[in-house]
């Protein structure tokens, strides 16, 4: 099977052409204001470059970082008004609790509760009232707003009232556009309904931004199925990004990562991330990032989908270092504008990638490097900031190897913070082979109570058997499943044995079901 | 350690409250966010609440401890209507015949050193600077309260759909029993106000000045982030008693509550070193090999080693680089008959309580 996978970062856009595990080539092109012009010049230079025809790919994946940018800059964010299911719980926390009031205002957001909801063991906190539902959204209609979220206390433990609400609306307005709590998050009900809300106000977007790629796809005659990657490194389709744009977020950290375990051979390392401004640090463990602990910031905006750990500093190839006293790279960066600025390239700014260059680690620029006097102290400097960011990644004091990956990794020194420094061949292009070769997921979250009939390995299994079937649904293929992630927590204070189950199951892309 | 005394909470000193409490929680008593969030939205109507000392009180004066009740993994879920105090506080009063002349945390860890500032704002009514644990503690009868002898009945259940119940019982035990019992029924959580005290019985069993030390605790917290713990241990007067990588946690449920034990594996100063923290909701007895570094009553603190934030028993996870801070409890717990409410002993640890 040969796949086509992309990866719209910042600066640059990364494409790739893969056969199975091979790689066959790959293409580095500037990020474009438009993005669609950025990537259609990758994917050619990438196909001219794996001499492939565009007839002959099977799939394509996309990486984007589009709906996170339109989130940080508040811009092409649709009117959105949540209702939650609560009554008459609820009304001590309204809806947009702790959100930054510009982002509120930029998606003109309003919300309306209602009775419904369930308690912990699955019972009706109180029963929906149709009506009432109806009516608050046509009240969020008649104040603007195309896009509704709906959340439901509990609907990670029965999630039938957010279905039976989305039918009901959708039935007496079926103009309106509508997101469910349900389908995003976990547990925790602000943390999930923000997601809920976010993801609305994106979907015009979403809708916008799969268009253009269809239609890029025609221009470049590439008529196969067209994915995009999730955060947690796992396929969606383009359909269901209209509909779940957010779960596509955090891609690009998690594509980097996947990509450096795939490039490297290695299931379990820290993979070092090296841009232009940036680096990112993350841990993968088989082949899958670690996950942040339980809600994550987006914008400000405190959410509970699965994102990848990662942490960032701010220092990239093109940091600008200061070298009178007192000394100091990043993080301050010349950013895309390095290849006219940096000493090596005859331009007169210091940069992160001039100390490379003289302390001998790469070859770079076509200017001889630059003699600086405290070569020495700022190579230290540099290398400091690296192992300090890598030690505070580190899950263990067991030596694994670091894989440096990114256009500026080519500063890395061979060892970190005790740790082997691995550069993969096609590391520069990690993000986009990330992309090519995701996987299937499927993820249940759910609290089951145990007792005499159930006990925890067969709700376990249970729960397995239900994440197994989503991924199946998903175009995995049913031989190649196996668990990536299982974890257990008792819910506390409560006597009989609650227990919050979360699976995450993955499979390889069965093509012929599509 | 000099400690400005905290007179006003308004919307931003809350957040401070809530980080500081979440320390104070030493690793129990839930993430007090929820409690926070509740608190700032009923500070847009009040503005505040005014944080008095109970000195400045007369004797008869009636304090009302207030708490929730339940799991703190339901009020993540399940937020209250902020109805409930509105119920709850005419209903102590009606029992007791007397109005209330200022609301008190019971505990001054976790989700309960913020919900009582709701109450307090609800109601228009200031909160004592103290609290009955210091600390945050996993039942309902471990209060200094119950060192002196005093009941926490009359006590009064309230849920958000409006349901109250009153609790008349023998025992504290038996309150505690009953009322976790009604908790379930109402969903897995529900406000309450139980030891209803006089100003007198609270000027000799209050750990004074706890809602301040919180705040402190905070403040440092927001404003040095990863390096908020060295200052914390100097000005705290605490111990630091290991810093480390979680290679373990393994977790178990008994009796309802989260039991387990989190293994650390040294870093920096403490490498090549192992020690572990045994949790049932709150950390209850640090070692390190056979050497015991904390035990309860004393403050088993856990800090984020990365971004300085606390740590709780539900959050941590591993991987995690943490630092662990030992702080000395309220002397009131040292006596034998406190430690045979809350010592290691309690807890089926068959080691003696040794202070810090």
């Amino acid at each position: 099977m040969i796949r086509v996978g992309v990866d719209v970062g910042g600066t640059n856009t990364d494409a790739v052409v893969m056969k199975g595990q091979k790689f066959l080539g790959g293409a580095k092109r500037p990020t474009t204001e438009d993005i669609l012009t950025g990537v259609e010049n990758a994917i050619q230079a990438a196909l001219g470059e794996a001499k492939t025809s565009s007839d002959s790919v099977d799939v394509l994946i996309i990486g984007t970082t589009h709906f996170v940018n339109a989130l940080v800059q508040r811009t092409k964010l649709a009117q959105t008004g949540l209702i939650r299911m609560c009554l008459p719980s609820g009304s001590s926390i309204l809806p947009f609790s702790d959100w930054p009031e510009s982002l509120v205002n930029g998606m003109k957001g309003s919300c309306k509760l209602v009775k419904g909801g369930y308690e912990m063991d699955g019972n009706e906190i109180s029963p929906l009232d149709k009506d009432e539902l109806i009516d608050a959204a046509k009240e969020l209609s008649d104040l603007g707003c195309n896009q509704i979220a709906i959340s439901s206390v509990f609907a990670t433990v029965r999630g039938d009232m957010e279905d039976e609400a989305l039918e009901l609306i959708s039935k007496a307005m079926p103009e309106l556009s509508i997101t469910l709590s349900k389908s995003i998050g976990g547990m925790g009900l602000l943390e999930r309904e923000n997601a809920a809300i976010i993801n609305a106000s994106l979907k015009p977007l979403a809708g916008e931004v799969v268009d253009s790629f269809k239609l890029l796809q025609k221009s470049l005659k590439l008529s196969c199925p067209m994915f995009f990657t999730r955060n947690d490194g796992t396929l969606i389709e383009a359909a269901e990004v209209i509909e779940l744009p957010v779960l596509t977020f955090a891609c690009g950290p998690t594509n980097s990562m996947r990509g450096a375990a795939f490039l490297s051979g290695l299931q379990d390392a820290l993979v070092v991330d090296v841009g232009g401004t940036t680096t990112d640090v993350g841990e993968v463990q088989d082949g899958f990032p670690r996950l942040a602990g339980t809600s994550v910031m987006v914008a400000d905006v405190r959410t509970n989908f699965a994102m990848p750990d990662v942490i960032s500093i701010g220092l990239g190839g093109g940091s600008i270092v200061s070298d009178n006293d007192p000394m100091s790279i990043g993080p301050i960066s010349v950013g895309h504008e390095l290849p006219q600025k940096a000493k090596v390239f005859g331009g007169d700014t210091l940069t992160a990638t001039d100390l490379a260059v003289a302390a001998g680690r790469c070859q770079v620029g076509d200017t001889a490097p630059p003699s600086i006097d405290s070569i020495d102290k700022l190579v230290e400097i540099l290398d400091k900031m690296v192992s300090d960011q890598v030690a505070r990644a580190r899950t263990s004091n067991k030596a694994i190897p670091v894989i440096a990956v990114g256009g500026g990794s080519v500063m890395m020194p061979s060892e970190v913070d005790g740790l082997e420094v691995i550069s993969p061949k096609h590391n520069d292009l990690a993000n986009a082979v990330g992309a090519a070769i995701a996987q299937v997921s499927g993820q249940v979250s759910r609290v089951v109570l145990l007792n005499d009939d159930i006990d925890r390995d067969s709700a376990i299994k249970e729960v397995t058997e239900e994440a197994t079937k989503i991924a199946v649904k998903r175009h995995a293929d049913p031989k190649s499943i196996s668990v990536l992630t299982v974890s257990d927590m008792p819910l506390s204070y409560l006597p009989g044995n609650n227990l919050l189950i979360n699976v995450t199951v993955v499979g390889d892309l069965l093509m012929e079901e599509i | 350690m000099s400690i400005k005394k905290l007179s006003f909470v308004d919307n931003k000193s809350i957040n401070a409250i809530a980080l500081g409490g979440a320390v104070l929680g030493s690793g129990g008593g839930g993430d007090p966010y929820v409690g926070r969030l509740m608190t700032q939205q009923s500070m847009k109507e009040s503005g505040g609440v005014e944080v008095i000392d109970i000195e400045s009180l007369p004797d008869e004066a009636l304090i009302l401890p207030i708490a929730m009740m339940g799991a703190p993994t339901v009020m993540v879920e399940k937020f209250p209507s902020g109805n409930e105090f509105a119920q709850l506080i005419p209903m102590i009063e009606k029992m007791l015949t007397k109005p209330v002349a200022a609301i008190l945390c019971i505990e001054a860890g976790g989700l309960n050193s913020t919900i009582p500032f709701v109450a307090a704002s609800k109601l228009g009514l200031p909160i004592i600077d103290g609290d009955a644990m210091g600390r945050a503690f996993p039942e309902l009868q471990m209060v200094t309260f119950t060192l002196g002898g005093i009941s926490a009945t009359p006590m009064a259940m309230v849920d958000e759909k409006g349901n109250g119940c009153n609790y008349a019982t023998i025992s504290n035990a038996w309150t505690e029993k009953l009322a976790r019992a009604i908790t379930i029924e109402m969903g897995g959580s529900a406000m309450c106000s139980l030891y209803p005290v006089s100003a007198k019985e609270c000027k000799e069993y209050l750990i004074k000045g706890s809602l301040s030390l919180i705040h402190h605790i905070g403040s440092i917290i927001e404003k040095h982030s990863f390096n908020a713990y060295e200052i914390l241990v100097k000005e705290l007067n605490g111990k630091h008693l290991f810093q480390g990588r979680v290679r373990d946690v393994e977790r178990r449920t008994e009796g309802g509550w989260n039991r387990g034990i989190v293994k650390l594996e040294g870093i920096d100063d403490f490498v090549n070193r192992d020690a572990k923290i045994d949790f049932q909701n709150e950390f209850l007895v640090a070692m390190e090999g056979d050497k015991v570094l904390a035990t309860t009553p004393d403050l088993i603190c856990m800090f984020d080693a990365n971004t300085g934030a606390p740590v709780t028993a539900e959050t941590i996870k591993y991987g995690l680089a943490v630092n662990v801070l030992g702080l000395p409890c309220d002397p009131i717990w040292q006596s034998k008959e406190a430690l045979d409410m809350i010592g290691p002993r309690y807890f089926k640890y068959e080691i003696d309580y040794k202070p810090l």
